[in-house]
């Protein structure tokens, strides 16, 4: 998070807030579909719901924020570093054979980022109003976190060799 | 400079990127950063406006050559090398559409190379897209004009020992109006060097690093090496030139930003009709 | 099951499908290696969906008693990991009455379209067992299974998954454990009818069509290729980079076709005898620089693998489609070599024979291999080295009054070679008189046009031309690799009374009338057989030939392959009318 980008208004920062929801939906769906699309059932399934998820947050944001839908855009950058939303997964970060236990791992890794946005916000900013959502926000993202910790507790765990695929690419054109 | 359509009309919903998508499910191996690139076209082109039947995505053929289906433009999928000749036929026939031509590094600097030079001095107002990663992926991993020139592959056993090709420096030296270098990685930086690219005018060139996880996994690396361009656009071609010839081929952003007059299109109506032509010869 | 033309000996078909890295490619290679082994033959073909990885895909093997070229009319074993996306391969596997099918119940139900024709389905849990046995492969498991209902022998099994094994000691035992599990399993469920290995001490290999090319055009001499990949050409040249390396040749890869086959023209008139190898969509780039090496007289080789057209059309799959474009696709009047080998085999001695003309007349020479042969892996037997070369004629220094397209009997000019005193010349594509001056004289038209296809016509091409074999008054005429469906169903309708001579023509131009009319004396009636849409073959054959009464076209086109059954039903039928 970059101190200098902190949201000065609560509008601000609910909207940054929606759109991290909307971009980490938008991603899982995506993912969902390359994992169909590669027979990767189980895995597809698991970002289905990980988008419907998402999905239903930022529906919460709407409603807690009496918005029909998206305000128009700020003109400030987002407070967030780097190339995407912290709780958006890196599009490389998946592989056509990976397991559910990598699909939630990398789910576990987006909402810890989340969470610490949060509290990063939280520590910088500088009205109250922003400060005590961020805190809320924070809040629910570590619960997420220990929701899908111990969803992931009771998936099995990757077998050393999952990556192994014997045959060769195809090419088809 | 496009036509652009202003973006609502009264009572029109305002057009978003989902609008920009079609119902296909794209085949690429998950992790593709043509995926990114997907996404960054339909941005920038909501961004813009321009209703999706007034759009045209013109390529030719390998992975990245999918992409026109995967949108809700008209799409056209031509033969390997030719998207941009298509695309300029088109956009000369038709200069009210928002012609964009796009392809991956195999396509568009091999066998369509020589189409590229000519597509940048002829300066008709386009938007090239080129998903580079250094490697023909359709046909299983050969090299490519941008792959590193010790790459081993089993066409090259050992490297093509072949010098690989700039493509930003080629098209700035062939006249190119618009030049840049974006990362897949970032797709919304990459959606917004994509919608000043279309909103330029004359032949605007953008080349996407866009990492190949199966054929160059290690181009995964390639997130730690980009950083923005140090300084912004210039207009000034040598001073592009030289920037873009010393850097280290991460450098992302608009690196030129011309001011070549487009190609003339659709600015000479008809004074006479076809009959009127006999008096040439008539006794 | 069924019989071969060679015989009374038998076959069996058996598919193997999955998806998302189940591996099945590698177990099919594995079973087609094992097969060989036990000293069986058999050919394998690999279909798949649009994605790079993890798609779904499908090992189509056929192991036989002798040769096979072509698959069977149905499956006698499914065997399927996973039944993912398996209704994109539900025409190219068919399945017999009574067949087996064998799926992991975890997997659900095999579809429908499977179980028609009373077939037996099986449930075996290839991933439980896969699982059990730490390290190891659904894919081995599935392997063992298939090999044992096929009656392969598990030591051949072992031995070809030892032999192909790169990934370390352990995991290579528990594989060989699961392989074990599987065969175990497999062997509760039943078995194919065994195949019998003949007895033989015949040397064998194990070949793709695309690599048999390619070590064709090295026997026969070629040292320079130019590449440009596509499917499904591109494992040729991969195959041929390395190798040309080894005999002391070059392999280019070049910026898109136009380069390739300039690129052979160049290495060529230096000398050195050159190949390329295409696709559809790559033969007609070249179109251009082909009429250039006929006129010139500067020879090369062009094979093109042939696949679904026309433009961008089906790249992984097969067709015999572009035969209208290689015999007839060049402007001007520009004859040219056209040849097509029969089967997979025979990719190489008819490539191997490609150069030795292309380099004796001093032309182009096209040919035609396909999709099927080119990517398919067979057992055959190890080919004979008809020992054709590369023979140019070659002008001698200071040869006095030296003219490079001098008319000569034969047609074929002494041709110099770059760096030899006393005879330079310029090569042209422009017309030309004798000394390579270019000409628009007419009789030097009339005398060049002549002369080129004067060489052409006066050549002896000895009985390679085509396979003529039976007797009748039918003849069955064909190219490629149709011929050995065509020699199966044969075979079938002579069982059922049915005689008729095969004419499969392996020279396709130049038209040699007066052998067809030799080979087809005391022929009343002809069915021409071809894998297109046009019946390209039938109309060329027309156009150049001489047939009995009116010929009938037996003609589909890709992607799905011509059967012998319903081949062999066609021609009975045919008889009868």
């Amino acid at each position: 998070m970059n101190p200098e980008r902190v949201p000065g208004t609560l509008h601000d920062f609910m909207r940054q807030a929606l759109q991290m929801e909307l971009d980490a939906a938008a991603r899982y769906a995506e993912f969902a579909d390359a994992m169909e699309t590669h027979n990767n059932r189980e895995v597809a399934a698991l970002f289905r719901k990980m988008a419907e998820i998402e999905s239903k947050h930022a529906e919460q944001i709407l409603s807690e924020m009496g918005w029909s839908e998206m305000p128009g855009p700020i003109t400030a950058r987002p407070a967030w570093e780097g190339f995407e939303a912290p709780e958006t997964v890196p599009i490389d970060e998946v592989h056509y054979l990976m397991q559910p236990y990598h699909a939630l791992t990398l789910a576990l890794e987006s909402e810890e980022r989340a969470e610490r946005f949060f509290a990063q916000i939280a520590e910088a900013a500088t009205t109250e109003a922003v400060r005590k959502a961020a805190r809320g926000l924070q809040e629910e993202e570590r619960e997420h976190v220990e929701l899908i910790r111990d969803w992931l507790s009771k998936t099995p765990k990757p077998d050393r060799n999952w990556a192994d695929d014997p045959d060769p690419p195809r090419y088809t054109d | 400079m496009n036509d652009v359509v202003a973006p609502a009309e009264a009572g029109r919903k305002p057009l978003t990127a989902a609008n920009y998508k079609s119902s296909y499910k794209p085949v690429w191996c998950p992790g593709c950063g043509d995926y990114s690139v997907l996404s960054s076209v339909t941005k920038a082109l909501a961004t813009i406006g321009v209703p999706p039947e007034d759009v045209a995505v013109v390529s030719g053929i390998g992975c990245s050559s999918r992409i026109p289906a995967y949108t809700s433009c008209y799409g056209f999928h031509g033969v390997h090398g030719r998207a941009l000749a298509a695309a300029t036929g088109l956009k000369v026939a038709r200069p009210d559409l928002t012609v964009l031509a796009a392809g991956g590094d195999g396509d568009g600097y091999s066998i369509g190379g020589n189409h590229f030079l000519h597509a940048c001095r002829r300066n008709v107002d386009l938007t090239y897209i080129v998903m580079d990663n250094h490697v023909y992926g359709m046909t299983k991993g050969q090299p490519s004009p941008t792959t590193e020139p010790d790459w081993d592959s089993k066409l090259a056993p050992g490297g093509t020992g072949v010098r690989s090709f700039h493509p930003l420096v080629i098209a700035l030296a062939s006249g190119a109006n618009f030049v840049a270098r974006a990362f897949a990685g970032d797709p919304n930086g990459t959606a917004d060097i994509i919608a000043q690219a279309i909103r330029h005018p004359g032949f605007s060139f953008v080349e996407v690093l866009s990492p190949c996880v199966t054929f160059r996994p290690e181009q995964r690396e390639w997130k730690q090496f980009v950083h923005p361009a140090a300084v912004g656009p210039t207009d000034d071609p040598a001073r592009a030139a030289r920037r873009i010839m010393t850097d280290d081929g991460f450098n992302i952003g608009v690196l030129y930003a011309g001011k070549r007059k487009p190609y003339p299109v659709g600015d000479k109506p008809a004074t006479k009709t076809v009959e009127d032509l006999t008096a040439e010869f008539s006794l | 099951m069924n019989t071969t033309s060679r015989g009374v000996r038998r076959s069996i078909s058996i598919a193997m499908a999955g998806s998302g890295g189940s591996g099945v490619m590698t177990a099919g290679t594995l079973l087609l290696d094992a097969a060989a082994k036990a000293g069986l033959y058999g050919l394998m073909v690999r279909t798949s969906g649009p994605q790079i990885r993890g798609g779904e895909a499908a090992a189509l093997l056929r192991l036989a008693e002798a040769p096979v070229d072509s698959l069977d009319d149905g499956f006698d074993l499914l065997l399927a990991i996973d039944w993912q996306n398996i209704h994109r391969f539900a025409d190219e596997i068919p399945i017999r009455a009574g067949a087996i099918v064998v799926g992991d119940a975890d997997e659900g139900e095999a579809p429908e379209v499977f179980l028609r024709n009373g077939t037996r389905a099986e449930a075996v849990p290839l991933k439980k067992m896969a699982k059990a046995i730490p390290g190891s492969w659904t894919n081995m498991v599935a392997l063992g299974v298939a090999g044992a209902i096929a009656g392969i022998p598990l030591e051949a099994l072992e031995a070809a998954l030892r032999r192909s094994w790169k990934r370390g000691e352990a995991a290579l035992a528990a594989n060989v454990d699961a392989l074990r599990a599987g065969f175990e399993k497999g062997a509760t469920i039943g078995a194919l009818p065994a195949l019998e290995a003949p007895p033989t001490d015949r040397s064998r290999w194990l070949i793709s069509g695309n690599e048999a090319a390619g070590f064709g055009a090295l026997r026969g001499g070629i040292r320079f290729v130019a590449a440009y990949p596509i499917t499904p050409a591109t494992e040729m040249l991969e195959w041929m980079a390395p190798a040309l390396t080894k005999v002391g040749g070059t392999l280019l890869q070049a910026e898109d076709e136009l380069a390739s086959i300039n690129m052979i023209v160049g290495a060529s008139y230096g000398g050195v005898p050159s190949l390329t190898a295409t696709a559809g969509p790559g033969l007609s780039l070249m179109t251009e620089a082909i009429g250039l090496a006929v006129t010139a007289e500067v020879p090369i080789v062009v094979v093109d693998v042939m696949r679904g057209g026309p433009s961008t059309g089906i790249p992984a799959k097969s067709e015999q489609s572009d035969l209208s474009y290689a015999v007839n696709g060049l402007h001007g009047d520009a004859p040219r070599v056209v040849l097509a080998p029969t089967s997979i085999s025979d990719c190489l001695a008819t490539t191997q024979w490609a150069v030795h003309l292309a380099e004796k007349l001093q032309t182009a020479a096209i040919v035609l291999s396909d999709q099927f042969m080119g990517q398919s892996r067979a057992i055959i037997d190890e080919p004979a080295n008809t020992g054709v070369v590369a023979e140019r004629l070659v002008a001698e220094a200071h040869e006095a009054d030296y003219k490079r397209y001098r008319n000569t009997e034969s047609g074929v000019s002494p041709m110099a070679i770059p760096g030899t005193p006393g005879v330079v010349y310029t090569a042209d594509g422009l017309e030309h008189t004798e000394a390579g001056i270019p000409s628009s004289q007419s009789a030097d038209h009339q005398l060049q046009l002549d002369k080129r296809e004067r060489k052409l016509m006066t050549h002896d091409y000895g009985s390679a031309w085509a396979d003529v074999e039976g007797e009748g008054e039918l003849a069955v005429i064909t190219f490629g690799s149709v011929t050995g469906v065509v020699r199966e169903a044969l075979a079938r309708a002579a069982e059922r009374g049915v005689k008729a001579r095969l004419i499969a023509l392996r020279l396709l131009a130049p038209a040699l009338p007066e052998r067809l009319e030799r080979a087809l004396d005391g022929v009343d009636r002809v069915l021409v057989v071809e894998q297109n849409h046009s019946a390209q073959l039938l109309r060329y054959l027309r156009s150049v030939y001489d047939l009995p009464g009116r010929p009938e076209s037996f003609h589909r086109p890709g992607p799905l392959p011509l059967r012998p059954g319903e081949l062999a039903d066609a021609i009975v039928e045919w008889r009868n009318r």
